[in-house]
């Protein structure tokens, strides 16, 4: 399976602040990853740096092919909702990274932000602007947005605040589908809901402890000194949560 | 009526009308930007600071308005390093750049010899005596942010609106935020002789929130606030000349009541539609019944 993404002894931070260590993390193509971990372990920097807006300390990014672009779904509380733009157009930024800085945008990009838009219900808001909309209706938008450029990886960043679990449910089948043609991380508080949708979990806290599944054993747990609750799957997901050090 | 006509046979009062056009289409389309961006304060930093160019150029005797333009797009630039690092305090920043501009220029102009200007010209502008120069550099720089708007509206829109995604994608965030932070600090130079360095912050906010009132689309959005712009100035305009009193001070004065009007009209339209609303319910429950 070819690799998406190779992050080698990695260590990140901000000025003289430390906040990752020895990060060593490989994703391949139809990977399905969640990171799970504490406030302030370091998740939105691990995504910061994997997304290329702050630079390693040291260590490797290796990203397949030298200007791949990630999707990218950011936590919808940091986006400006009375900031004057409709919706297509917030799809049709997600094409920026196709576009020359003077580029113009065709039909066919319409007509792909069209299809988008229909696919995930949200057509009949188009010409909307994004303050009219509801939680669930923006993270539509922002997701459109994300894929539209049909990226290799996508990223989401806390796809299930400020959504109803009904949009929770459709928004884990739609990244279902999409995995069959693009590799995922979803970083996410919600440990249960994640752990019963993903392929593997990271561990982010300080260091990253990968678990080649979405099944933890307490020993797989204590070993890395993972501080997460314990999650076990049997035949219908259900978790059992046990606290440990 | 005749006496609108005869007014527009005065060298003075035809440049003021020039100057009133030329200010509301640079500022409605950097304003818009200024507004959408909540970039207000930054803006007003960048006004202030540069009066020590002023205070500078009157000192070195040169065009006062060239010392503003070097103040204003420095001052603008270092506030956008500045908010690039993270550990600094962006607003305190500014509290400091502009008092230190105000104070800069107030000691040069009297430190110069001789004549003193009147200062209040510069705080408070005054449109009926813009000269040839004056219109050629607002000429210029209409044209100019025209062109940067037309060709790169997608990506000032879209980098303006998420920074932090524009940058996944990346797009040269830093160039444009470079490129239209000066921009700003060149309107807001070019326009302080229109209405002064105290006003010039309004021609950059009321017209645009009058037009946020209605629209929501961010190139409605600059053109109705240079609609606005260029009725508010206008009026103010003709007032001054009325009334005898400095031109700045009315301009604004009619964009606030215009703010004023629009507030109200907002309000009848909301509360028709809900009327509307009510009655298309009330014939449902009827319908029902």
């Amino acid at each position: 399976m070819r690799k998406i993404l190779e992050l080698k002894s990695l260590t990140a931070g901000y000025d003289e602040k430390i906040v990752l260590k020895g990060v060593n993390l490989v994703v391949k193509e139809n990977d399905f990853l969640g990171i799970i971990g504490p406030n302030g372990g370091g998740k939105t920097t691990l995504l910061k740096v994997i997304l290329g807006t702050i630079k390693p300390i040291e260590g490797e990014i290796l990203l397949d092919g030298n200007d791949s672009i990630i999707g990218y779904l950011p936590q919808i509380n940091q986006i400006d909702n009375k900031f004057p733009i409709p919706v297509k157009e917030v799809v049709l930024s997600g094409l920026m990274s196709h576009k020359k800085i003077f580029g113009r945008y065709n039909s066919e990009n319409k007509r792909r932000a069209d299809e988008l838009m229909m696919q995930m219900g949200i057509i009949h808001l188009k010409n909307k602007n994004i303050g009219e909309l509801s939680g669930g209706q923006l993270q539509r938008v922002f997701l459109c947005r994300a894929i539209i450029a049909d990226p290799q990886l996508l990223i989401l960043d806390e796809p299930d605040t400020y959504v109803d679990s009904n949009f929770e449910g459709e928004l884990y089948e739609i990244l279902h589908h999409l995995n069959s043609h693009m590799a995922i991380i979803v970083v996410s508080h919600d440990v249960g809901t994640i752990c019963s949708h993903v392929k593997s979990i990271a561990c982010v806290n300080e260091t990253l402890c990968y678990h080649d599944s979405n099944v933890i054993s307490q020993e797989q747990l204590m070993a890395y000194n993972c501080p997460i609750d314990l999650i076990t799957h049997g035949e219908v997901p259900h978790r059992v949560l046990k606290h440990h050090k | 009526m005749n006496e609108l006509i005869e007014l527009f046979q005065y060298n003075f009062f035809l440049n003021a009308v020039g100057a009133a056009i030329l200010a509301s289409i640079s500022c409605g389309i950097i304003g818009s930007y200024i507004v959408a961006r909540r970039i207000v304060f930054i803006s007003g930093g960048i006004t202030h600071a540069s009066f020590g160019g002023i205070g500078l150029a009157w000192y070195l005797g040169l065009n006062p308005v060239f010392g503003a333009a070097v103040f204003g797009v420095l001052s603008a630039l270092g506030i956008e390093w500045i908010s690039k690092k993270t550990d600094v305090r962006q607003d305190s920043v500014i509290g400091i750049l502009w008092a230190f501009g105000m104070a800069l220029g107030i000691l040069f102009i009297y430190m110069t010899p001789g004549y003193a200007p009147n200062l209040m010209s510069f705080l408070f502008g005054n449109i009926l005596t813009v000269g040839a120069l004056d219109l050629y550099l607002l000429l210029g720089l209409c044209l100019f942010t025209i062109a940067v708007f037309f060709f790169l509206l997608r990506p000032i829109l879209f980098v303006a609106f998420d920074e932090e995604f524009a940058r996944t994608q990346k797009a040269p965030v830093q160039f444009l935020n470079y490129l239209l932070i000066s921009l700003v600090a060149l309107a807001i130079v070019l326009n302080i002789r229109v209405v002064g360095i105290i006003l010039v912050i309004s021609f950059l906010t009321i017209p645009q929130t009058i037009a946020n009132m209605f629209t929501n689309d961010f190139k409605k959005m600059i053109f109705g606030s240079i609609a606005f712009g260029i009725l508010g100035s206008f009026i103010g305009l003709l007032v001054s000349y009325r009334i005898n009193a400095p031109s700045g001070a009315t301009i604004i004065f009619s964009f606030v009541i215009l703010f004023v009007i629009a507030k109200l009209v907002q309000l009848v339209m909301i509360s028709v539609r809900r009327k509307k609303f009510g009655l298309i319910q009330l014939k449902r429950g009827n319908h029902l019944n």
